[in-house]
């Protein structure tokens, strides 16, 4: 049986790991690489490292990071932040990314997925889609954000998903901006909308704060994989402990 | 000395990676002539059969492992490096492969996500060296889209529940080949490469 995954998230400024350095379990482990290792012995069913500051100087720093990730962690690591165009997904995967999350760039120039996908294939291709609800109770709907957040699109997040998938992404990094940071559980409703929406594996992202949270993302949300950042960093629960729990509870996963 | 086969189609790194965690030495290498110094060779492989294939014929490797394969030298195959082992794939409408192992590559059915992505387990239907230390049903990485479908079943040593079983592991001689991703497979998939050197280097050619 195919087992959900939960799949830690490094987000990354200035080579380093930006959330969760003050948090005691993981005192000195505001580095990406160490981290990444640690949460593979874990049993970290893979890895997403995000740069967040997707800059042009950041860049062959985020590249030392990924080649030492992927000497270490014999898990499929995924890079995004910044990426923009075929060399800069080229690049990635050369570093030792098995896949590459592209999210503005996606948006605003659509054949760079399917250019992307045709060169390297789908499976190398994820597409991340950050929504924000719109819509009222019944009726939700969730708008596209680009540009970290910062920008509408007026595109809706199904809608998009749908499109994505169809330009070649083969999997989907779905984050609720509503969600995200507040630890009270992810967008069940966006979740399902979009996982039921496409045919390709769906990433849930933003708002776990238990392992409760997981396991409704991945239950009623019908996640292929849960994304977390914060109860992994500041040590609510670790990897194993989250796997444990989720197996008692019947969801199946590889322990 | 592991030789891994760059056709411009594979994960090579992830794989020399996971050969010099072992402690082995791995050479990367794209021409035919650097085949025949090898103990090993392993075919790695992501994106689409098609492609694969005809990188293989413009470095005209693809008469390179026929030939190894048929002197029964040490190969393992990893994801499209089992797939084109095959007769023809359905990819990218009817694409002609190796043609070493009769049978055909199949599109996965419907009903289920494609591509079949993440951890699944692989069911031992036979004992074999490769197996050595792992658990049966113990989980590896897939990340496919197509199927193989051999037409000697008595090949398939692991088989992987998507649908339909799925055939996830071969063996004939010295030739072994792997559906799923052992080089990102975590401590189970390195062990699995371990057992294919350990088997292919207590042959002296």
């Amino acid at each position: 049986m195919l087992a959900k995954r939960i799949v830690p998230c490094l987000d990354v400024a200035g080579g380093r790991v930006v959330k969760g350095t003050s948090f005691v379990r993981l005192r000195d482990s505001g580095d990406p690489v160490e981290l990444a290792h640690l949460y593979y012995q874990e049993g970290a069913d893979e890895v997403v490292m995000l740069d967040i500051t997707a800059t042009a100087e950041e860049r062959h720093t985020v590249t030392d990071i990924v080649e030492s990730i992927s000497e270490n962690v014999f898990v499929p690591l995924t890079v995004g932040g910044g990426i923009r165009s075929i060399d800069d997904v080229r690049h990635m995967l050369l570093s030792g990314a098995d896949k590459v999350c592209i999210n503005t760039a996606a948006l605003l120039n659509p054949t760079l997925v399917s250019k992307s996908a045709d060169k390297f294939g789908s499976q190398s291709i994820v597409v991340a889609i950050d929504a924000k609800r719109i819509g009222r109770a019944r009726q939700a709907q969730w708008e596209v954000y680009i540009c970290a957040g910062q920008r509408a699109t007026g595109t809706e997040a199904t809608a998009w998903a749908k499109r994505a998938v169809e330009l070649g992404a083969g999997e989907i990094l779905l984050t609720s901006i509503d969600a995200d940071g507040h630890r009270a559980g992810y967008d069940i409703e966006l979740t399902r909308a979009v996982s039921e929406t496409v045919t390709v594996p769906v990433i849930a992202s933003g708002g776990a704060g238990s392992m409760e949270d997981l396991r409704r993302a991945l239950v009623s949300g019908k996640a292929d994989a849960v994304l977390a950042a914060s109860i992994f960093h500041y040590g609510i629960c670790s990897i194993l402990e989250a796997k444990e729990y989720l197996a008692k509870k019947g969801v199946a996963v590889r322990i | 000395m592991i030789a891994i086969v760059d056709y411009g189609a594979g994960n090579v790194r992830s794989v020399s990676n996971a050969i010099a965690r072992l402690g082995h030495q791995a050479k990367v290498i794209s021409e035919p002539s650097e085949v025949a110094n090898a103990k090993a060779i392993i075919v790695p492989g992501v994106g689409s059969a098609t492609d694969a294939m005809a990188n293989l014929r413009t470095l005209k490797l693809a008469e390179s492992i026929k030939q190894w394969i048929a002197e029964g030298r040490p190969f393992l195959g990893v994801c499209i490096g089992l797939q084109i082992l095959f007769t023809v794939s359905e990819e990218g409408g009817w694409c002609e492969c190796l043609g070493i192992i009769p049978g055909r590559v199949r599109r996965l059915p419907l009903g289920q996500k494609v591509p079949h992505m993440g951890w699944n387990q692989v069911k031992q239907k036979v004992s074999h060296p490769v197996f050595d230390g792992i658990p049966d049903g113990a989980s590896f990485y897939f990340l496919h889209s197509y199927y193989v479908d051999p037409a000697d079943r008595s090949l398939v040593i692991g088989e992987t529940e998507y649908g339909i079983p799925v055939c996830s592991v071969i063996a004939a001689g010295n030739l072994i080949a792997t559906q799923f991703h052992p080089e990102k497979s975590g401590k189970i998939g390195l062990r699995m490469y371990e057992n294919f050197i350990r088997l292919a280097t207590a042959h002296i050619y």
